[in-house]
């Protein structure tokens, strides 16, 4: 019974990534959308625990394309384990996995 | 006497109108030519980042007109040290906005100032009003 | 409201500010020009402050503000074009507004 989680707030600005990443389970995918794709860039200081959940919790992180672009966010700067889908790639996600929550 | 008027910008753009908001404001109320400063802290740091595109996401642009606030007599755009590099962000991610300075033979000079957390609590101190985005 | 030109409809907004800029073409700053209470024919004059608005909101994406343009016009054009007086004696409805009508662009943000 995977799960999409969707977080669209910065991590900076709210606890929802945080919140997300607690509630995430093994095998679950987190999408990152809007303001929260300034959380996936390497170097920035919750790279820890996206990485934490991607290596230590088998969590699929991905981010969404256009808003790291519209950030001017260079796809290169992405952190290694994140992968970065368009907007199709977000319809996979939701067909892929059985159930979406959205952290608003 | 002219006041000193700060716009505090601490959100990020096209994920929330505050940025925008923020930027036609200033532009607005700079016709009353007072003493005014931009801050970018917290997400609000890429506000003024290089390369930004939200063609995509069916957004405009405007982060080019960040670089006419010098025509607007607006050249202090102080950004904070700490909210970029807890981003994984330089100077080197900013747009390099200049001012053409009048009594310097229209000299190009730079607007933005990368200064650090305490340098920017000590300049909102000396502000007589500011005004949060 | 709208223009029409060469038998095609153009949408401008109650003030007859261009809906879509990206509609504008200088016959569409001749029309708009005839459109008015006493019309206008655009000169060279006109045209070299049209042009400048239009490359100024291609670099910046905003409408100067009429300060601003006026500023701007004395260091690009020279000091006897970038005053009041003669930017107010090509567009009498005021350099902002109706200038920035017959470029295409919005009306200049905190233009009343």
């Amino acid at each position: 019974m995977a799960m999409l989680h969707i977080v669209n707030k910065s991590p900076f600005e709210r606890n929802t990534l945080k919140s997300c990443l607690g509630h995430a389970l093994a095998g679950d995918s987190v999408l990152l959308i809007e303001d929260a794709v300034i959380g996936a860039v390497s170097g920035s200081s919750v790279v820890a625990e996206l990485q934490q959940a991607i290596n230590g919790n088998s969590i699929s992180i991905y981010a969404l394309g256009p808003d790291l672009t519209a950030r001017g966010v260079k796809l290169e700067r992405v952190l290694e384990g994140i992968q970065v889908v368009d907007y199709a790639g977000f319809v996979d996600l939701t067909v892929a996995n059985e159930k979406t929550q959205s952290w608003l | 006497m002219a006041k000193k008027f700060m716009y505090l910008n601490r959100k990020a753009p096209y994920g929330t109108v505050y940025a925008l908001e923020s930027l036609e404001v200033v532009l607005i109320a700079a016709a009353f030519e007072q003493e005014v400063s931009l801050a970018f802290l917290d997400d609000g740091v890429y506000q003024i980042a290089k390369g930004q595109n939200p063609k995509a996401v069916g957004m405009k642009n405007f982060s080019p007109t960040y670089n006419a606030l010098g025509d607007y007599g607006i050249t202090k755009l102080y950004v904070e040290r700490e909210s970029l590099a807890e981003r994984g962000l330089s100077e080197e991610d900013l747009m390099p906005i200049v001012y053409e300075d009048e009594d310097d033979d229209y000299a190009e000079k730079p607007s933005v100032q990368v200064i650090s957390r305490a340098e920017m609590a000590q300049i909102m101190a000396e502000q007589d009003v500011t005004f949060s985005f | 409201m709208a223009l029409e030109i060469g038998g095609k409809t153009i949408a401008t907004d109650e003030e007859g500010y261009l809906e879509n800029l990206s509609d504008w073409t200088p016959e569409v700053a001749n029309a708009m020009a005839q459109a008015e209470e006493q019309p206008v024919t655009l000169t060279d004059e006109h045209w070299e402050i049209i042009n400048f608005l239009r490359e100024y909101y291609e670099e910046y994406q905003i409408a100067p503000a009429v300060r601003v343009l006026t500023k701007a016009v004395g260091k690009r054009l020279g000091a006897d074009k970038g005053n009041s007086k003669y930017l107010y004696s090509l567009f009498p409805y005021g350099p902002g507004k109706q200038a920035c009508k017959y470029a295409g662009l919005p009306k200049p943000t905190g233009c009343v």
